[in-house]
């Protein structure tokens, strides 16, 4: 609750965004006349003018997104995808309920995922001194451990499919342990880049994590996702809409470019 | 160093959720003549292979290698399989990969690798993803990447059981090439007209049990017991 009141002290700055764009559009959807078909349409017309404009505003918050999340994502992939490979190859006891434990954890809510970073990181918690929480890196912290299990447990089911295919060429030629898992991590690179998109989809799409370990302060912690949540909140559509198709737009050319280097890629070595 | 060979298999029983896989089978393989593992499908054939290799424990019953350690022996050994399993990198790149793993110096691999691959006729597919060449060059790629291992034995399961006719000659020309070179051959086959062209000695195995063993020639004349008899004129047809 403390992220969100600080959140409402410090909306401020975002009326300028009315006043330019097409002829006078403030923005608010107007309390009298006009269908909620016409207020989408007009809305519509108003982001795609504040995407057309490239608007202050917008590329800041879009660029804050991208980062905080594209951060979360490198830093997810360097511990999962090593873990998900190391589960996948070695027998030890407690393996299967590791792997339940992790297919489970793909589900964690966002929200209990920011409370925990935030109990961690606030002036009370362990690690309250370092004072991070309202940071960008809060939010890197908690997307991280967000989709960390998502792309572990995804590269685990990837590697041991091809540790199904490679076991035994692999023992025979004398390669175990670390050795097999960094092989299958590297030779399962093409089929990885799915398992690391699904978290990078997961990161830049999830809203209460960085609500509550950001808090939203325009300018600093605000990304896509939490702008667009105050504003619909406010009545701002055109600001929260151009945010939503950019954040659409951003998703679906990563997944694009993933997509192209992948199949070519797969296409070339088989 | 002592010799790898003769491989001694001790009352070497399998067996896999209550089904026996192999039953006691005990016999002595020596460094020379090249051994053919023949049987019907589902004799038992590639799980005693595994177990000589060390892929698998027997349930029962020991594998002694010249009284190496299982570790000193595995290294001196090389298999290639049914189905080769090439990594997704270049021909010449699996193969060196194979040399790194054997702990072969950095710089020796790369002029070992390529002479491998002359060896078995791939050289020009040096640079080629492994992973989208065709049946019968993954398998020779599979042989180059064994022979490059300079084993003292190298297993073969089946090794032309997926291919046309063509790359199988191609295969048992460079198998015999192999054993010309000094390597001791041991391979599976259910295929009677490969045995014929391959083997020195005849290890035969049904059901499980090894129920006959003899020199190549002497087992194809007359065969002692009563089950390869009837493998040799069952099989004769599609040979």
């Amino acid at each position: 609750m403390l992220a969100l009141d600080r959140t409402s002290r410090s909306a401020i700055g975002l009326s300028h965004v009315g006043d330019r764009g097409a002829g006078g559009w403030t923005g608010r959807l107007a309390p009298s006349g006009g269908t909620p078909l016409n207020a989408i349409a007009e809305a519509l017309l108003g982001a795609l003018g504040l995407i057309a404009t490239r608007d202050a505003k917008l590329i800041e918050i879009a660029t804050l997104s991208v980062a905080v999340s594209l951060s979360a994502v490198l830093l997810a992939s360097l511990l999962a995808l090593p873990l998900g490979a190391a589960v996948a190859v070695a027998r030890f006891p407690g393996r299967h309920a590791l792997i339940v434990l992790l297919n489970a954890l793909m589900g964690l809510p966002p929200v209990v995922v920011g409370l925990v970073v935030y109990l961690l990181l606030s002036r009370a918690g362990p690690l309250g001194e370092l004072g991070l929480l309202f940071t960008p890196t809060a939010m890197v912290i908690a997307q991280t451990l967000l989709i960390l299990p998502i792309i572990a447990a995804l590269a685990r089911q990837g590697v041991e499919d091809a540790w199904i295919e490679y076991e035994e060429q692999l023992r025979s030629l004398g390669v175990t342990g670390i050795a097999a898992a960094a092989t299958l991590l590297w030779d399962t690179r093409y089929s990885l880049v799915t398992a690391v998109l699904a978290g990078l989809g997961r990161a830049s799409a999830e809203v209460g994590a960085v609500m509550i370990v950001g808090g939203n302060i325009d300018g600093v912690t605000r990304v896509m996702t939490t702008a667009i949540a105050l504003e619909t909140s406010k009545g701002d559509l055109t600001l929260a809409l151009s945010l939503g198709i950019v954040l659409i737009l951003l998703v679906l050319l990563l997944n694009a470019a993933a997509f192209i280097v992948k199949e070519s890629a797969q296409r070339r070595y088989g | 160093m002592s010799s790898l060979l003769p491989l001694g298999l001790d009352e070497v029983g399998f067996r896999a959720s209550g089904r026996v896989i192999l039953d006691r089978v005990s016999a002595e393989v020596i460094a020379g003549p090249r051994t053919v593992i023949l049987g019907a499908n589902g004799a038992g054939k590639s799980v005693l292979m595994r177990i000589c290799h060390g892929l698998l424990a027997p349930t029962s019953g020991a594998v002694h290698w010249n009284e190496l350690a299982a570790p000193e022996a595995a290294r001196r050994q090389a298999m290639v399989f049914q189905r080769p399993v090439m990594l997704r990198r270049s021909a010449l790149a699996n193969v060196e990969y194979a040399l790194k793993v054997a702990r072969v110096a950095p710089t020796d691999r790369r002029a070992r690798a390529v002479e491998a691959l002359e060896n078995v006729g791939v050289r020009h597919l040096a640079d080629r993803p492994a992973r989208v060449l065709s049946g019968g060059e993954q398998q020779r790629l599979a042989l180059a990447r064994a022979w490059a291992l300079r084993p003292e034995v190298l297993f073969l399961d089946e090794p032309t059981a997926n291919l046309d006719p063509s790359a199988t000659r191609e295969v048992e020309a460079i198998i015999a090439a192999i054993h010309a070179a000094g390597t001791k051959v041991v391979m599976t086959t259910h295929n009677l007209g490969q045995a014929r062209r391959l083997a020195d000695e005849i290890l035969f195995l049904h059901a499980g049990r090894l129920t006959e063993r003899a020199p190549a020639d002497a087992f194809f004349e007359r065969p002692v017991s009563a089950e390869a008899a009837a493998f040799i004129k069952g099989e004769l047809p599609w040979t």
